[in-house]
């Protein structure tokens, strides 16, 4: 088995607002491996972006803070880096994109400025290769017409074309870890699909480990290997990715699976998990799903179950020995 | 670009049309007869009579409008009745004082103004932030002459580091090729003369910049802050670039479009509105003439002056207007 590149240990990052100390990341552990493709899930307002900007130091800071934890690349802690460290890992060793692709070019910046941008910082490269690998690299995001498009601003170019070119931005360095949030929700169905072969495409020819981040199980059964379930700033369920669809542990792991649109169901309706993400720091006492369980039991209410197992882990009582 | 700036230079068109109408229409508004107010009121209505006839008074108003047209595109802005002089040549040597004096605030302005909001925005909350927006608001709500007259006092009567009025020392004279005195005395090669012009320069100067400088500042903050916020910095910061960088050269061009709004207004309002700055400092530029004209009446050259001002005016906006194609991408489209 392949070594971790990256290990996130016991991760706690808060915002520290007017109503006090907001937990959006609170105790989460995961590791990616060289080369793989991690998905990580969960709907709105998990954390899911709080914990991509916590390993890429980009948190909003104020209000946001890392507490707890560790974030290992290489075996070395980063959480707590200094600027200048960063700075070297940041679009050079570990890449990210991000969830709003209309928004994310500089408007007043032709796509070449913003494409070559952090191989001029990284890499000690001529400027007349500079070019060709610019072009390169829209080609391999399959985007037509490379050359012209790197005089062309970003409001000349569609919803998906941006995603492709942030996606070329973020490879321009060859990173050994790409962090993809969500890079598909905002745009339609046929370019998601499109974006996704992408992304596993990359991931087979540069041996890039991605972790995809997601709210949609169905993406992560289509790219990855293994899956991590997170629910309101914690891990509740990873392993995987067959395990998990066969043998969903956690209540909130078989909502996600019921709620994957199915082509050929016979219902009109698509499955809901009832209720929404509870806010951070909100419930203080037992399962923090347990006001939308189906499966909820009186101890539920009052212990907090602890994530548990070997290679397919989950937090519920219900497949705990001493339960 | 190249099609957005003729489409912007055919719109001066009708704009610069419009503003002759409008000076050409605010004399003839004015009650009584010019050429009354001319000769004075012990003139004959003889005499009254025949300059009508001269100045075309007689003429119907459409008629007086094309011939004002038709002087104006040949260079000539009528004549001063205070000295008979063509005001197309006298004007000159003042609106070159108004520039020089302008250009000089303007540049101090955006300089200070730029950095200021810029280290603000970025040590967001910090005391330097504090300080520089509390400078800020007493700049913008300090009355100018105010001001002027503190800077007289401190700096030329108590410290008597700087001069306190006028274009030169009293003894002094420049040989007027430009009449922008920084240049004339560069080409001359005469350095002293030209720091003499400089120290002339700088108390006018700031009392001149301090409004703009604190209303730059501001916008420049708030731009600034927007900017630093938005998903293309996050970007920018994502691929490992220094802060200073991001600020200065990412950050600054986008946030440069309201602020580019504001330098060309206040610009725009320093050519014209600096009557007060020079009238406190002695300076002879367009503001001083023009009210030099109203004390005496001389209406052709308080309409030749607040032509010129007016076209200033449109010029400046023009430029201003060209630069946001240069700057942003977008707007060729629109
Ligand atoms: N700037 C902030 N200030 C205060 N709280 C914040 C801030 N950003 C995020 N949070 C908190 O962190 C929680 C998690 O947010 P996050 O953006 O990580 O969700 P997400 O899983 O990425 O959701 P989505 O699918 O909508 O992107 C939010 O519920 C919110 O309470
Ligand atoms: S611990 Fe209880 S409430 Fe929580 S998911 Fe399991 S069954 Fe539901
Ligand atoms: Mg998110």
């Amino acid at each position: 088995m392949a070594d971790s590149i990256l290990e996130v240990k016991d991760l706690r990052t808060s915002f520290f607002t007017d109503d006090g100390e907001v937990p959006a990341v609170d105790g989460i552990t995961f590791s990616v491996k060289e080369g793989e493709i991690l998905g990580l899930v969960g709907e709105s307002g998990c954390g899911k972006s709080v914990t991509s900007l916590s390993i890429m130091g980009l948190l909003p800071s104020p209000p946001g803070k890392i507490v707890g934890g560790q974030i290992l690349y290489k075996g070395e802690d980063i959480s707590h880096a200094k600027e200048s460290r960063m700075r070297k890992l940041r679009g050079n060793d570990i890449a990210m994109i991000f969830q709003e692709p209309m928004t994310s070019l500089n408007p007043v910046f032709t796509i070449g400025e913003q494409l070559t941008e952090a191989i001029r910082l990284h890499k000690k490269m001529p400027k007349k290769d500079l070019e060709a690998r610019a072009v390169d690299l829209l080609k391999m995001v399959g985007l037509p017409r490379a050359r012209e498009l790197l005089k062309e601003y970003p409001h000349e170019l569609s919803g998906g074309m941006r995603q492709r070119v942030m996606i070329a931005i973020a490879m321009s360095c060859d990173p050994k870890v790409l962090i993809a949030d969500e890079p598909t929700t905002a745009l339609d169905v046929t370019i998601q699909a499109q974006i996704l072969d992408l992304m596993a495409k990359l991931n087979r020819e540069t041996h890039t480990a991605i972790i995809l981040i997601t709210h949609d199980l169905g993406v992560v059964a289509q790219v990855c290997k293994r899956v991590v379930v997170m629910y309101a700033g914690k891990v509740v369920e990873q392993g995987d990715v067959r395990d998990i669809f066969n043998h969903p542990e956690h209540p909130y792991t078989e909502g996600l699976i019921r709620s994957i649109p199915d082509l050929f169901s016979k219902k009109d309706t698509l499955y809901t998990i009832k209720g929404s993400v509870p806010k951070p720091g909100s419930i203080k006492k037992g399962c923090l799903f347990a006001p939308r369980c189906p499966y909820v039991m009186d101890k539920c209410r009052t212990a907090e179950p602890e994530l548990t197992g070997d290679r397919h882990k989950s937090r519920c009582f219900l497949h705990r020995e001493d339960a | 670009m190249l099609s957005y700036s003729i489409k912007r230079l055919l719109m001066l068109i009708p704009v610069l049309i419009g503003m002759t109408l409008i000076v050409f229409g605010i004399i003839h508004a004015i009650p009584g007869n010019p050429a009354q107010t001319i000769l004075g009121t012990k003139a004959t209505p003889e005499a009254i009579h025949n300059l009508n006839q001269a100045l075309g008074l007689d003429q119907p108003w459409y008629i007086q409008y094309f011939t004002y047209l038709k002087n104006i595109f040949s260079g000539n802005l009528g004549t001063s009745i205070q000295d008979n002089m063509p005001i197309a040549r006298e004007i000159w040597p003042h609106l070159a004082a108004t520039i020089e004096l302008s250009f000089v605030a303007m540049v101090i302005a955006v300089v200070v103004g730029i950095n200021a909001g810029i280290i603000s925005a970025w040590k967001q909350n910090s005391a330097l932030d504090y300080s520089a927006m509390i400078l800020a608001l007493i700049g913008v709500s300090m009355p100018i002459f105010w001001l002027g007259l503190l800077e007289q006092w401190l700096f030329s009567v108590k410290l008597n580091w700087l001069p306190s009025i006028g274009r030169l020392d009293i003894v002094s004279t420049v040989r007027p090729i430009t009449n922008l005195y920084l240049i004339d005395t560069l080409i001359e090669g005469q350095f002293s003369q030209f720091w003499m012009v400089v120290r002339h320069l700088i108390l006018p100067a700031i009392a001149l910049a301090t409004i703009p400088t604190a209303i730059i500042a501001r916008m420049t903050r708030s731009s600034m802050l927007e900017v630093l916020k938005s998903d293309y910095i996050r970007t920018t910061k994502a691929k490992g670039e220094r802060m200073g960088l991001i600020v200065y050269k990412y950050a600054l061009k986008n946030a440069f479009i309201p602020i580019l709004t504001v330098i060309g207004l206040q610009t725009g309002l320093m050519l014209g509105g600096a009557i007060l700055t020079e009238t406190i400092f002695g300076w002879p530029g367009i503001g001083l003439y023009v009210y030099n004209a109203i004390q005496y009446r001389d209406y052709p050259v308080i309409q030749s002056g607040i032509l010129v001002i007016a076209f200033l005016f449109v010029m400046v906006n023009f430029v201003t207007d060209l630069l946001y194609g240069l700057i942003d991408p977008r707007i060729k489209y629109r």
